[in-house]
């Protein structure tokens, strides 16, 4: 799915997996982390935004 | 061809005959120029009606979905794989079917005639399986490159992509042709036609149709066998398949996996290896 996206022209780091259990809290925080920084320096997500106007 | 028809039209009359089969899914003459179609012969009077030329491309094995009944189908190679893929998930019983097995060498592309762009790269050309040939197996091809076009694109960079698809899909008018074609598309009720919840608008914002055309391709990930059927049916030309074919590329290359080969092996989105790449997660 990751591969297909980023092959469509999503960025890649806009789509992002993780496998954390309910006792890895530092390991949730670390992703969290991680996650954030790497959307923040994409910046908004303006390609999905529909652009024409609705109508009804 | 006309050695094919001839054989087919005798299979088919003796089947139909001898009780062994309730109906022969073939093709007739199309009311378009270059556009045979697919009929259903249930008469041994009408198989006279049935025809074989390079304008067979549709994937007959989208008309076994759920079918009770014994029948035979005309089958080129990709047709046979995706009546294996009916098998494997259930859709229609092996022993219900007869399969007239056509060794094929391309068929045309509907608008300019020559070889169509998926038959120029098939790999397997004769039927995987089948109950009876109709002519002597033809010599596969060899050292195609399958994968070119989705190369291409996987050099583009982030944003040459997305442009890329935006204007590859401008034309689209969601008719769903390339959805009605395609026989892995076998949902009672599919995604787009949801109105609760409603996934995805229904009308033609780029957004939309990007949409669509994302997972309905990503619903087909290892089940397509690149049988052309989306594109043949398209009345845009939209080249839809490149989104199937990338996720083919990635289901061989992550799995060694070719879809309907073999009715013994469950597909990899199906099944769990410890072996699964999974660098993608965090």
């Amino acid at each position: 799915m990751k591969n297909l996206m980023e092959h469509m022209g999503v960025e890649p780091g806009r789509l992002q997996f993780s496998w954390i259990s309910s006792a890895e809290s530092t390991k949730f925080v670390d992703v969290v982390k991680q996650v954030t920084a790497s959307v923040k320096e994409l910046g908004p997500n303006e390609k999905f935004i529909k652009k024409t106007v609705k109508v009804a | 061809m006309d050695a094919y028809i001839t054989k087919i039209k005798a299979i088919s009359e003796r089947l139909l005959k001898d009780g062994t089969v309730e109906a022969v899914i073939g093709f007739r003459e199309g009311t378009m120029p270059m556009m045979s179609e697919p009929c259903f012969i249930k008469s041994s009077d009408d198989v006279k009606d049935l025809v074989w030329n390079a304008n067979c491309r549709i994937n007959l094995a989208n008309y076994l979905t759920n079918r009770k009944e014994k029948i035979a189908i005309v089958a080129k190679g990709c047709d046979s794989r995706n009546i294996v893929n009916h098998i494997i998930e259930n859709k229609i019983k092996r022993d219900q079917l007869f399969i007239i097995g056509v060794p094929c060498k391309g068929m045309n592309d509907k608008n300019t005639g020559a070889l169509q762009d998926n038959c120029g790269t098939c790999t397997h050309r004769n039927p995987v399986i089948y109950d009876e040939l109709v002519g002597d197996l033809v010599v596969e091809q060899t050292g195609v490159d399958k994968y070119a076009d989705v190369k291409k694109v996987e050099a583009m960079s982030t944003d040459e992509k997305w442009a890329f698809f935006e204007d590859m899909y401008s034309t689209c008018t969601r008719c769903y042709a390339c959805r009605n074609a395609c026989p892995l598309c076998y949902c009672p009720t599919c995604f787009v036609d949801e109105s609760k919840p409603q996934w995805v608008g229904k009308a033609t914002d780029p957004i939309d149709v990007r949409t669509y055309h994302f997972l309905r391709a990503y619903h087909c990930a290892g089940r397509c066998t690149d049988c052309g059927s989306c594109e043949a049916a398209c009345p845009q030309n939209i080249k839809v398949r490149q989104l199937t074919k990338k996720l083919e590329k990635d289901c061989a290359e992550l799995f060694g996996w070719e879809a309907g080969l073999t009715l013994d092996k469950r597909p990899p989105l199906d099944t769990f290896n410890v072996d699964d790449p999974n660098d993608f997660i965090k």
